[in-house]
């Protein structure tokens, strides 16, 4: 039974489109419940992370407890819970909707609704949230709140006659948002005196408490000395701290059915700790774990190395820091003929991806040479064995292959009706699959492909932007695998191919990618003492070839006294550009090079 | 003052032309002849700031710009009376000149200053080469240039050319070959065109509106003038000059042998004990320090071992004669051929570099590769 407690407790996260103003309007809501002084706030204090900030969302949660006094004059506490925004933190998303009862969806009045927004509706659905509409950016002059009103009931179908319209930039309206939350969102409704189980929805590494997950007690109580087990991998540990999230920790002993707080263990390892898994008492355990676990895969792989192999130690130094508080990355080391000693790396998605090297790059200071992404493909060998590659230089000859499977996603792009063909064409291209087209109104459509993910991954999301102006959004979801008809495509310099250019493509469209794969690498290479030959091959089958024409002429005319300190510039410049290139056997690679089949436009 | 002599090169830097020429990136002033008395003063100064500090010996004289005979030809002859007496008996001492700025009488004015090399600015034969470079004399201009030197007595003249222009042909470059040696000129530099960033042609390349050689054309000419002076007794003695038997210039010798130098004039570099420093560009700011008996250094970096070492490889290896190893091992306490072992045989392998009579050479490949070769020694 709820107690009068929990009727007072509201758990919600909010749900919106990257740029709608999901970060502006908790931050208002942080400010007029005065849990940090609006001097002491950093503009927007649950993205923490620079980087985060530059790209405008959020990758690590954060979440945050507020305590608002309602017009009704009692008091309230409210649980916001952060949600990464971004399509390869589907599964992150997921687990934080499922410690809310609700959830606050903010619509831009300028832009209405978006793909994104809508995979995230359509994840607080399935999780049973009730939704309180908020239209925001009302203070714009291309604002049409009642446009979007329509916009809401018409495609979620969701009562959007009482949403707020606010402007969290200006704070306009913030009080109606908080006192909408307490009328609209259901209050917890936990048991106390049944046994433990919550939810883990984040983690991150400490280095004094050692792993912090952040929890929703649903049923029970978790306090300090009490053994608790996570019930994915019957782990056992001693409380060592309870509290709620202010949003720094603040210890409060214990935590009961219908709280949202952290609880610390002395766990040394990020990994022990699943999001979505469920902790129990280990001594009085829940009989059943709560539902939607799961372990979290990988999508996406590639090779990271050092631009400088003494920095090798360096980079795995950086990544196990940057694992301790992201489980989600994989890594293990490997080698390359070209690059020398690296790892391979696999993330969510792209933006994970993006993400990882950029702080390797910011945070730890290393230049990396970075290989094609690539996905995992499944092989059936001729004798039977099966195995998983996502570096294509593991992949067995062609003659040992019977079949290979490569994963395919759900893809759903939402779009204005006039981008409707050029998206149509740019998925025709990408070998995906239509499955259904809606129109959300006039003026809108939502198109559904299913699309090999080895096609998005180079530059879907650059090829659709600059199609549609920036105005057709997207997302993703794994579907499964299916057979495929791949082959890998060498690329071979001076005669010698280089593993770490190699790549998997399908069949059909390896002429024009290693066409176009020749002709990036002639621009990207320099011109050296001799002539280069650029090759694209299927095995021993030259498909495309191109030729660096020796270098001729690399030679300053005039250098006299007032240019020599000049020309010693260019000279050291020169010598740095030749130290950032990869020796691969007689020809030097600027690091471009490995990133070019990432830029082959078509 | 008491102070032991120091023989020096010494560069006086003479920043103002009649017009800029299109290739052109040197710090040079078109149309602002009218400050040169101002300039000269704190020319002067400058000068006289360093010879009261230093017991300077000037072994060569290079006046250069610029222009230096397009301001007042007394003006020259301040300064040549401000460092006489510091000039070294049988010094080289060379002027640079453009043609249409010097009359026969400038000419006779100049070499009885003692100035005993003249270096003309040519760089093409044809009207129409030199129209879009830029370039305001004719051939005539240079002609007269050139024959009144010879009568005034300058028995040392170089001219400078350009290959490799916009439009150019491999016929137009070996005319204007054809036409300097027949001169009986004493140096030639032929230099390849450099696209500077921020000069005139620089933009109209970036515009699309130049047509350039490209590099095969660019090192066909390269050979064509190897080939033509050398058979017509001109020595190549450094990537870009060829002078006759003796007549190299002995003032960029001391920049190639990375030697000690002092520079005067607003934007002049100075290498001297080991450190590097230069003035300030811009005319009024060189001109307002000298007057308030301020030095007028912008700016200075002590040279480390390391960095001289490679500065005293690259700029031998400019030369024929390249790089005298027992030279370098005395001077730096190092042995050349232990410290750039691998350099060496990559080099070598590469066909860019060999060694005769103990001195480190470029190849003719070496030569149209010299920046890679000079960039594995730093």
């Amino acid at each position: 039974m709820a107690g009068d407690r929990q009727k007072h407790i509201r758990n919600f996260c909010i749900i919106a489109h990257i740029d709608h103003g999901k970060s502006t309007l908790a931050d208002r809501l942080i400010e007029k419940t005065g849990v940090i002084s609006a001097r002491d706030m950093e503009e927007q204090v649950l993205d923490n992370m620079a980087l985060e900030r530059e790209r405008g969302i959020t990758i690590k949660l954060q979440s945050v407890k507020l305590e608002y006094t309602a017009q009704d004059g009692q008091e309230y506490v409210l649980n916001l819970i952060d949600t990464p925004g971004h399509v390869d933190f589907t599964y992150e998303v997921s687990r934080s909707l499922a410690a809310c009862e609700g959830a606050v969806l903010v619509v831009d009045a300028t832009q209405g609704i978006e793909a994104q927004t809508l995979a995230n509706v359509y994840l607080a659905l399935d999780n049973n949230l009730e939704l309180y509409p908020v239209i925001n950016k009302i203070d714009l002059p291309s604002a049409d709140p009642e446009f979007v009103k329509k916009e809401i009931e018409d495609i979620i179908g969701l009562d959007a006659s009482d949403a707020a319209l606010i402007s969290a930039k200006e704070g306009l309206n913030i009080e109606e948002v908080l006192e909408g939350i307490v009328k609209y969102i259901p209050h917890p409704a936990g048991d106390e005196d049944k046994p433990l189980k919550a939810l883990i929805f984040d983690s991150f590494y400490d280095s004094y408490k050692g792993v912090i997950a952040y929890i929703r007690v649903v049923d029970g109580v978790l306090k300090p000395g009490m053994n608790m087990r996570m019930m994915s991998n019957n782990k056992e540990y001693e409380v060592v701290e309870a509290g709620t999230l202010k949003p720094w920790l603040n210890p409060t002993g214990l935590l009961m059915a219908g709280d949202v707080g952290y609880v610390t263990a002395s766990i040394k390892n990020v990994k022990d700790v699943h999001v979505g898994d469920t902790i129990t008492d280990a001594d009085n355990p829940c009989k059943e774990a709560l539902p939607g676990y799961r372990k979290v895969t990988s999508m996406v792989y590639c090779g990271i190395y050092p631009a400088d192999g003494a920095d090798y130690e360096n980079l795995k130094d950086a990544l196990e820091k940057l694992q301790l508080n992201d489980a989600a990355l994989l890594f293990e080391p490997e080698t390359s003929v070209a690059l020398g000693f690296g790892f391979r790396c696999g993330f969510l998605g792209l933006l994970h991806m993006e993400i990882i090297q950029e702080r390797l790059e910011r945070e730890y200071n290393l230049d990396l040479v970075t290989t094609a992404p690539s996905v995992i493909y499944h092989i059936t060998k001729t004798n039977g064995e099966k195995l998983e590659v996502s570096n294509p230089t593991n992949l067995p000859v062609p003659q040992e292959i019977e079949y290979m499977e490569e994963p395919i996603v759900k893809a759903t792009i939402m779009t204005p009706t006039e981008y409707v063909g050029a998206i149509m064409e740019l998925c025709q291209n990408r070998r995906g699959t239509f499955r259904d087209m809606q129109y959300m109104e006039e003026k809108r459509a939502i198109l559904n492909y299913d699309l090999p993910l080895n096609e998005i991954i180079y530059d879907f999301f650059d090829a659709l932007k600059s199609r549609t102006k920036g105005y057709a959004s997207f997302d993703y979801e794994l579907k499964g695998y299916e057979r495929s008809d791949l082959v890998k495509l060498d690329i071979l310099l001076n005669t010698e191919a280089v593993d770490a250019l190699s790549f998997i493509v399908h069949k059909d469209k390896a002429y024009a990618r290693g066409r176009s794969m020749a002709e990036k690498l002639k621009e990207v290479i320099p011109r050296q003492m001799f002539e280069i030959p650029i090759q694209a091959a299927i095995g021993t089958k030259i498909i495309a070839r191109e030729t660096v024409k020796a270098l001729r002429k690399d030679v300053l005319a005039k250098c006299y006294g007032g240019d020599i300190s000049r020309k010693k510039k260019l000279l050291e410049k020169q010598k740095e550009g030749k130290r950032r290139m990869r020796q691969v056997g007689s020809v030097e690679l600027p690091q471009e090079a490995f990133m070019s089949v990432l830029k082959l436009d078509d | 003052m008491g102070e032991k002599m120091k023989e020096v090169g010494l560069y006086i830097h003479i920043p103002f032309c009649r017009s800029k020429c299109l290739y052109c990136d040197f710090n040079s002033y078109p149309c602002r002849e009218d400050d040169a008395p101002e300039y000269t003063e704190a020319l002067l100064r400058e000068l006289h700031a360093y010879q009261e500090r230093y017991n300077f010996v000037y072994k060569t004289v290079f006046i250069g710009g610029g222009t230096p005979t397009v301001i007042n030809c007394r003006l020259i002859g301040e300064i040549m009376d401000k460092i006489a007496p510091r000039i070294k008996a049988g010094a080289e001492i060379s002027m640079e000149s453009n043609p249409g700025t010097v009359t026969f009488d400038t000419l006779k004015y100049y070499r009885s200053l003692g100035i005993k090399r003249l270096s003309i600015g040519l760089q093409a034969w044809q009207a129409e080469l030199l129209g879009e470079l830029g370039r305001i004399h004719t051939t005539e201009d240079f002609l007269n240039a050139y024959n009144w030197a010879r009568e005034s007595g300058f028995d040392n003249i170089n001219t400078d050319l350009i290959f490799a222009l916009p439009n150019q042909t491999t016929d137009m470059w070996k005319e204007t070959l054809d036409k300097v040696v027949s001169l009986g000129v004493d140096h030639i530099s032929c230099y390849s065109l450099i696209l500077e960033e921020g000069t005139g042609l620089y933009r109209l390349y970036k515009e699309g509106k130049l047509q350039l050689p490209d590099e095969e054309l660019d090192r066909e000419m390269y050979r064509i003038a190897v080939d033509t002076l050398g058979s017509n007794g001109y020595l190549q003695y450094e990537i870009s000059n060829f002078a006759r038997k003796n007549m190299e210039c002995r003032h960029n010798l001391v920049y190639w042998r990375n030697e000690e130098y002092l520079g005067v004039g607003a934007g002049s570099h100075s290498k001297l004990e080991g450190k590097r420093f230069w003035n300030y560009k811009d005319i009024n700011r060189y001109i307002s320090l000298a007057a308030e008996g301020k030095l007028p250094v912008e700016g200075q970096e002590e040279l480390s071992a390391d960095e001289d070492m490679w500065e005293t490889i690259f700029l031998a290896l400019r030369l024929n004669e390249g790089l005298d190893m027992a030279g370098f091992n005395s001077k730096y306490g190092v042995d050349f051929r232990t410290r750039y072992g691998s350099q060496l045989k990559k080099l070598a392998a590469q066909g860019l570099v060999f060694i005769e009579s103990d001195r480190l050479k470029l190849t003719k490949k070496g030569i149209d590769l010299s920046n890679s070769v000079f960039v594995e020694f730093a």
